[in-house]
């Protein structure tokens, strides 16, 4: 009578349920999608980054992480710690002001977000009045002061966010006293740049646009001395001693300045456009750093020469006769330089630059000669190309782990040494519970190997396909090379480099097995490649072999790409994976599955036109079977149709991108054109809206057929050793499922070890199940005995799992996108099903087995599935009854790349990108969480100034 | 007993001659006789006229079963789609054995070649301004051929008059099965799918919920259209009577419990081919609890041999296609031999 229970009406369950699920997305692996602006505290040795949807993340120590999210989703246009605290101020493009603080809440610091604010001029006074262009947090914690587009400065109290009428310092008040004729040329224009005087908290530094900079005493209100400037203005440097600054114009020029007391209006002492004669883009921000030998370190951003390398975003380090510029990969947002803080120390000494590009961030040595740069713990640029698929393997064994470590380390010696330099907070999260490898194909042929144990992503090994193949990019092409005269002095720094030689070369499926070490990975070309773990490195030559897909069809023509050619003779690999077998697939459409069955040293592969196996013990092929329906000819086509549509939406993302980057121009970037384009951009977006409402959206309302298109692509392959032809005899079996809802499975017969290389692998069919609601079929499992999924294969070898129960009888999974069907084995017949989409709408587009750890007893653990579906739920079916156990929104429905990208662990854990260089991690297991928790301590307030005068210093830079 | 021959596919000759030729074969010739085929659905046809022969004929691939039964004592509701793959009409045929004994058969003329495409359903449950419509789309190669969109309509709730997000008909695609029954039209909106509510879902879920239900899609809607509603508890109406549904206790849940069962019942069709033999329908794993369904498999043995259907093992296998829970397997390696012979036609 049980089964008249209604499903989630057993109390017992319920509470069990409750011991094993739960749904949190934990924490964001990579580098933030769009990158705004960018903080730094030396005091508390932590980084912030703010994004164009309105987050802030906190960066210190390796696990050391926080983020906050601003209501509004607006840009972050600047960010600056409080000197002293645990505070940060953060401006929007609405121009709203927001305080964040870090408390600590139950043992672990957070951050929250405590008080907003807008600042408003007088009723009927224009927005630009109180334009925040220039923030400057004062060091004596109270206020700060808000430099704006009318040339005002209004001051606010700190932690309140309440202006101070009183002791706003209005231009009229500077302009007072500055000479006549000068001022009529220009009037005062916006606040640029506020920097507070490294020694004396009384006095700051006032830019304005024009080219006007002023000292201004705030005790007295008024100001000490004029520093005439002709160019317009940039940006602010005081040298640490206070007794000059550098400014730095739109020309490409910088200028230094003394700052004495007997001369109230001194003439510049040098000026200097490093990149002339001929002229030469904005230099936006400068630093001046002292050192002990005398030669300073001069670093700014940009005053490249305009016609020749206007393109490019440099920063140029100068020291002595030393100069690079470094040439980063995408535009610079900002940059800073650690130095020594201390208060007591009298030469600055920099340490390492920080430079937070478009796309990634990059971090220079100083220190060592030849300013190498820093392998960062975490922000790693998981799109430095794009990525195309991923692999999650839980639970690597140490050995294979040290390996894949050992090869990695191979390839990161021009890496420095330097131990990370941003290294605030304290990481108090245990240590992950095991090691975790998370492998991403990518569209230029590599894969990466990513730690993901923790909460920092980490690059541990990169493997690149492209040696094997012939393609037109140079290996000789070093674009590190610089010729000794060659002036200017560009190094290209940074490792993102979206532009694919060949996208054939892209990796569409990955499949490692973490006993063995073998690894096969599949690509945009009919490509697979079987590599083995080699701790030196090797050159040998790569076996190949065709897999005809399209055997015993005929009169077919393949109108896609070609294979790629490959490369003849021996080929040199570098210690790591080293790819022993290539199999080509004909024609040379997409893999679209993959499976490795180390054990049996087999590799089954699949495209849209069928299917094949390949023992790479023997290095050949055992069969390949065509699914391909006599009437598909889209199939055959390849993919031409859809490069072409790709193509378009290509075009549409980049007219999107040029669109938003013309409304977020800087706010002075020209009045005229920039609203003219704005206001066409306007219109356009409203006609194509009013297009989309004139043609209603509808939805054909058909049933599949077995003519539809692309029913023989090949979803989904499965090894398993069961029972398929009689209950009294297993053997190794082939499981293959198509788009068309057809499931194959093939006999296998593997000869015995010992006659391993002499007799062939043979493979006989043995099953052709068609679902008659012919969905994509996008899972197949085999249940035991005990109704428990099959072990991975040498899993029970390594004594990690129980061997599976070949007694009672087993069980076949069938998931299509549809439905979950339970059949029985060896003679199939129905046992129970789950209608997943006639009863929710919904279709699946992941399902994984995960085990289910209980969080009240060790001792209980249990097997489920773990589905996500087009709507961006994640589901926890159970096995082998198939009951939905619970359900989460996860992503949201329209986001499909995100769906797309979603991998399940093997522990109920889970990632999918929110960008194309963002990993959410989820979790769905109460016992398996990996999520970021620390401490950031609030140092001892000190009585002494001066350490807080250089933190409100660094942290006033000014970004463009 | 059953028989087995050949006939030429170009010149199949008139129906008189083959009923002569039946008769002689199964040394029956003074007997009247129905003669049924099966179609390539599973479909028991009648064959009575040159027409249905011809078609019979024209499309056996290449085998033709052909039932015959003696005329006084045949089911005539055996002919038709229901019999041969839907088990619901026979179990209530089973359950209520009197129902068509008792029936007179209005018998104008002999079946049509005909099966039903659609049929308006639980008229006595739903309210007048709604209709439930099933279409049948596995007895037929139409599509389906309708579209949907969202829209809007205006409902009546607590809070008075509310206008709340709808799915509607949108497109009839000419020649469809949707349009050829006229009982669905543009504009006319859906309210459920196989018994579940669509309010709340997306166009895109809806259309998944419909592909999904495509071999057996039931459909509620509110017609646009409001003057040819049904009324209530006129039978006579031009709906094509699935009595059996529509005769139900009308308690809501029991009906949704119904109809989802029947739904279960028809798309339980998976194929396999085992070894690269014949294609043939998954049966469901023999059940363990469901004491009725195993009952309801021996008395309709037990039915179709008093339907006077001469027993044959041919026949048999006809009768598991109806009902899913018989296995049968055929493993003949002389069977694919005969296939090759051209047109046969087995008794």
């Amino acid at each position: 009578m049980r089964r008249f229970l209604r499903p989630g009406h057993d109390p017992v369950r319920e509470r069990l349920k409750r011991d094993l699920f739960q749904f949190n997305k934990t924490v964001e692996h990579g580098f933030p999608h769009q990158p705004s602006a960018l903080g730094y505290s030396p005091f508390l040795r932590l980084m912030a980054i703010g994004t164009r949807s309105g987050a802030v993340k906190l960066y210190g120590a390796p696990g050391v992480e926080f983020m906050g999210l601003h209501e509004e989703n607006n840009t972050v246009t600047q960010i600056h710690f409080i000197p002293g605290q645990c505070q940060l101020v953060t401006l929007l493009d609405d121009n709203s002001l927001h305080l964040w603080s870090l408390k600590q809440h139950g043992g672990a610091s957070e951050l929250r977000e405590e008080h907003r604010f807008t600042l408003k001029g007088p009723p009927g006074s224009p927005p630009s009045a109180t334009q925040i262009t220039a923030v400057l947090p004062h060091s004596s914690r109270e206020v700060l002061y808000l430099g704006t587009e009318s040339g005002n400065i209004f001051v606010v109290e700190l932690p309140s966010l309440r202006v101070l009428e009183d002791r706003t310092i209005t231009s009229e008040a500077v302009l007072q006293r500055v000479p006549e004729d000068y001022c009529n040329r220009r009037s005062c224009e916006l606040v640029e740049a506020l920097r507070e005087h490294p020694k004396n908290p009384d006095h700051i530094l006032i830019g304005y646009s024009r080219g006007l900079i002023v000292l201004w005493d705030l005790h007295n209100s008024r100001v000490t001395h004029h520093f005439l400037g002709s160019q317009q203005l940039e940006n602010l440097y005081w040298q640490r001693d206070g007794s000059k600054f550098i400014s730095c114009h739109y020309d490409g020029s910088y200028t230094q300045w003394p700052v004495s007391s007997d001369n109230r209006q001194p003439e510049p002492l040098e000026n200097l456009v490093p990149y002339g004669p001929f002229p030469c883009k904005a230099i936006s921000k400068i630093y001046w750093q002292t050192t002990k030998n005398g030669l300073p370190y001069i670093i700014f951003q940009g005053g490249m020469p305009r016609a020749s390398y206007g393109d490019r975003h440099s920063i140029s380090v100068v020291h002595g006769s030393q100069q690079t510029a470094f040439d980063f990969t995408s535009r610079v947002i900002d940059f800073f330089i650690i130095f020594s803080s201390e208060p007591t120390a009298e030469f600055d000494d920099p340490s390492a630059m920080v430079v937070l590009a478009e796309e990634e961030l990059v971090v220079i040595d100083l220190k060592t000669a030849g300013w190498p740069a820093v392998h960062p713990p975490y922000l790693a640029s998981l799109h430095c190309s794009a990525i195309t698929c991923s692999h999650h393997v839980s639970n690597i064994p140490l050995k294979l782990w040290e390996r894949i470590i050992s090869a990695g380390s191979k390839q990161n010696i021009h890496y420095s040494k330097m131990p990370w330099p941003i290294d605030g907070g304290t990481n108090i999260a245990p240590d992950p519970p095991q090691r975790d490898l998370l492998l991403t194909g990518h569209e230029d042929g590599t894969v990466r190997f990513w730690d993901a144990s923790g909460v920092c992503l980490h690059l541990l090994y990169k493997l690149s396909t492209v040696r094997v193949f012939l393609t037109d990019a140079d290996p000789n092409d070093n674009m590190n090379t610089v010729g000794e005269d060659e002036w200017p002095p560009l190094r290209k720094v940074g490792t993102f480099d979206p532009y694919s030689d060949d996208p054939r070369l892209g990796i569409q499926k990955i499949y490692l097995c973490k006993y063995s070490g073998y690894l096969a990975v599949a690509g945009t070309a009919g490509q697979v490649l079987v590599m083995e773990l080699n701790d030196e490195d090797a050159e040998h030559i790569v076996d190949h072999a065709e897999a005809d897909l399209l055997q015993d069809q005929e009169g077919y023509r393949w109108k896609g790409h070609e294979k790629l050619k490959t490369r003849d003779g021996p080929v040199r690999f570098e210690a790591g994976f080293q790819p022993f077998v290539l199999v080509q697939c004909q024609p040379p459409a997409v893999v679209t599955s993959l499976a490795l069955h180390s054990e049996w040293k087999l590799v089954a592969f699949g495209t849209s036109h069928g299917f094949g196996l390949f023992d790479h013990q023997q290095k050949r092929l055992v069969f390949v079977k065509c699914t391909l329906h006599p009437s598909d000819q889209l199939a055959l086509e390849g993919p031409l149709s859809r490069v072409k549509s790709l193509k378009k939406s290509l075009r549409q993302s980049f007219r999107r991108i040029r669109r938003s980057r013309v409304s977020s121009r800087k706010r002075r970037g020209g009045s005229g054109n920039a609203s003219e384009v704005q206001e066409a951009n306007a219109k356009f977006d409203q006609d194509a809206l009013q297009e989309m409402e004139l043609a209603p959206v509808q939805r054909k309302i058909e049933a599949r057929s077995a003519e539809d298109s692309f029913t023989g692509f090949v979803r989904t392959l499965y090894f398993a050793d069961t029972f398929l032809r009689d209950s009294s005899r297993h053997c190794p079996s082939l499981w293959a499922g198509t788009n068309g809802g057809t499931v194959y499975a093939f006999c296998l017969r593997v000869p015995p070890a010992e006659r391993r290389m002499d007799e062939p692998v043979r493979a006989e069919q043995a099953k052709e199940i068609q679902l008659m609601h012919r969905a994509p079929v996008v899972g197949i499992l085999v249940l035991d005995g005990r109704s428990t999924p099959l072990p991975e294969p040498l899993e029970v070898a390594h004594d990690l799992s129980k061997s599976p129960d070949m007694q009672g009888s087993h069980q076949l999974l069938v998931v299509s996108e549809e439905q979950l069907k339970v059949f029985t084995l060896p003679k199939v017949s129905s046992k129970l099903k789950l209608k997943l989409t006639a009863l929710e709408g919904c279709r699946v587009r992941k399902v994984t087995v995960a085990n289910f750890g209980s969080c009240k007893t060790d001792d209980y653990s249990e097997n489920d599935l773990a589905v996500l579906t087009n709507l961006g739920d994640v589901q926890i079916i159970s096995l082998p009854f198939l009951k939905l156990q619970i359900r989460y929104p996860c992503i949201r429905k329209e986001d499909v790349s995100g769906i797309a990208s979603c991998v399940f662990t093997k522990y109920g854990q889970g990632f999918y990108l929110i960008s194309p260089s963002e990993f959410e991690r989820f979790s769905l297991s109460t016992k398996w969480l990996v999520e970021p928790r620390c401490v950031v301590d609030v140092p001892e307030v000190t009585s002494n100034n001066h350490v807080h005068n250089k933190s409100g210093m660094e942290n006033a830079a000014r970004k463009s | 007993e059953f028989r087995r021959f050949s006939l030429e596919r170009s010149k199949p000759g008139k129906f008189e001659e083959f009923y002569g030729l039946l008769q002689h074969v199964h040394k029956i010739p003074n007997v009247d006789v129905l003669v049924g085929y099966t179609d390539i659905h599973g479909d028991l046809l009648p064959i009575n006229n040159d027409d249905n022969y011809h078609k019979a004929v024209s499309t056996a691939n290449p085998l033709l079963r052909i039932f015959i039964q003696r005329k006084e004592d045949a089911d005539y509701s055996a002919f038709g789609t229901d019999t041969m793959t839907r088990k619901k009409n026979v179990l209530s045929n089973v359950l209520r054995p009197d129902n068509h004994k008792k029936k007179p058969h209005i018998v104008i003329s002999m079946p049509q070649d005909f099966r039903p495409v659609s049929s308006i359903i639980d008229v006595d449950i739903l309210p007048e301004t709604h209709r439930r419509v099933r279409l049948y789309k596995y007895g037929t190669d139409k599509p389906l051929g309708f579209y949907i969109r969202d829209g809007s309509s205006v409902r009546v709730t607590p809070h008075g008059l509310e206008k709340v997000p709808g799915i509607f008909i949108s497109r009839l695609v000419p020649g469809g099965l949707a349009q050829s029954t006229g009982l669905l039209a543009v504009n006319d909106e859906v309210l459920e799918v196989n018994g579940i509510e669509v309010s709340g879902k997306s166009l895109d879920q809806v259309t998944d919920m419909m592909i999904a239900n495509s071999r057996n899609l039931i459909i509620t809607v509110r017609p646009a259209n409001q003057r040819n509603n049904i009324v209530r508890n006129s039978r006579t109406s031009g709906s094509s009577g699935q009595s059996t549904e529509s005769s139900l206790p009308s308690s809501t849940p029991n009906i949704l419990a119904n109809f989802l069962q029947g739904e279960e019942e028809s798309d339980e069709e998976d194929i396999i081919i085992e070894d690269s033999g014949e294609p043939q329908q998954i049966p469901k794993a023999a059940p363990t609890s469901e004491s009725l369904e195993s009952l309801t498999q021996i008395e309709l043995l037990h039915e179709s041999t008093q339907n006077g259907f001469l027993p044959s093992s041919e026949m048999n296998l006809n009768h598991s296609a109806a009902n899913v829970n018989v296995e049968y397997e055929v493993q003949d390696p002389d069977h694919k031999s005969l296939e090759e012979d051209g047109t046969i036609i087995t008794l």
